[in-house]
């Protein structure tokens, strides 16, 4: 892939990745904080399947740091760093070892990112209540997860040529 | 290009990671139930005087010396309390189900017992 598309690509899925994080303010799935969706997720997983792992590091950093100061504060920006990269790193991790499939990747992404800022939380609020929420998200990331990595799978097929 | 993603939706090893998480995730629920108990006490009352705390989280069981020498005896285990016996006619004690919840409480009139959970609610459903 020359220069000129992959520019192209990073900007298209930087903005895409960006957008879906504003997106996902507004659609509340269920009244619990700490549970969404994690649509930019979506962008940051095709990203790692087309691309290389360090484009989604790329993707996933630059789209944190976009949300976190135009939407966010140093706190959320902390806590959405804390999860994007441990669930990043998860999910290279689970795909170098082939033995996953998308969804699975995708899953252990939601659970890792979810477990992450829980860890954060805990260290910043020092509540040791904090733990109840461990079976919560734990379900929560794997919910989410298997639905992102079920639109990602269908995704992928048509997103294809993008990367060649 | 790295080879495209295998046509199957599931794996072996999704199935395996889903389930170990599940898992995980009951497990947890069972033990943090259990831990829920932690830092609340039972209060037990005679005659509208507070005789004895006890904390929740731990086993024991306690002869509650009522007015009129009437007895009930309080059974503390995982992390409920209950009024097993008592010499009062009425058993409306011993009938009442166990108790966990701050604020709930069990009422022996006859010996004028009173046992209540007292402690903050551990989960707080407005907290963030």
């Amino acid at each position: 892939m020359n220069v000129k598309r992959k520019t192209a690509l990073y900007g298209l899925m930087v903005a895409l990745a960006f957008i879906f994080s504003y997106v996902e303010t507004l659609i509340l799935v269920v009244g619990i904080p700490g549970v969404k969706l994690g649509l930019a997720n979506l962008v940051v997983l095709v990203t790692l399947v087309l691309l290389r792992p360090r484009d989604a590091l790329a993707i996933s950093v630059l789209r944190i740091l976009l949300v976190g100061f135009t939407f966010g504060s140093p706190a959320s920006m902390l806590y959405s760093l804390a999860g994007g990269l441990v669930s990043l790193g998860v999910m290279i991790l689970c795909r170098r070892t082939e033995k996953f499939s998308i969804l699975g990747v995708s899953i252990a992404g939601g659970v890792s990112h979810n477990l992450a800022q829980l860890a954060v939380a805990a260290a910043v609020l020092r509540t040791p209540q904090i733990v109840w929420y461990l079976p919560v998200l734990l379900l929560s990331g794997v919910l989410t997860g298997a639905l992102i990595g079920v639109v990602a799978r269908l995704c992928l097929p048509k997103l294809k040529r993008f990367a060649e | 290009m790295k080879q495209t993603p295998r046509c199957l939706l599931f794996k072996t090893a999704d199935l395996v990671l889903v389930g170990g998480l599940l898992a995980v995730a009951a497990v947890l629920f069972l033990v943090l139930g259990r831990w829920s108990a932690q830092g609340r006490t039972v209060e037990v009352q005679v005659d509208g005087k507070t005789i004895a705390t006890l904390p929740l989280d731990i086993d024991t069981t306690y002869i509650i010396d009522g007015v009129d020498g009437g007895h009930n005896t309080l059974v503390i285990a995982d992390g409920k309390a209950t009024v097993t016996e008592a010499t009062c006619p009425d058993g409306v004690c011993v009938r009442h189900r166990a108790i966990d919840r701050a604020g709930q409480s069990i009422i022996c009139l006859p010996n004028k017992v009173v046992v209540k959970v007292v402690g903050e609610p551990i989960v707080d459903a407005e907290a963030g």
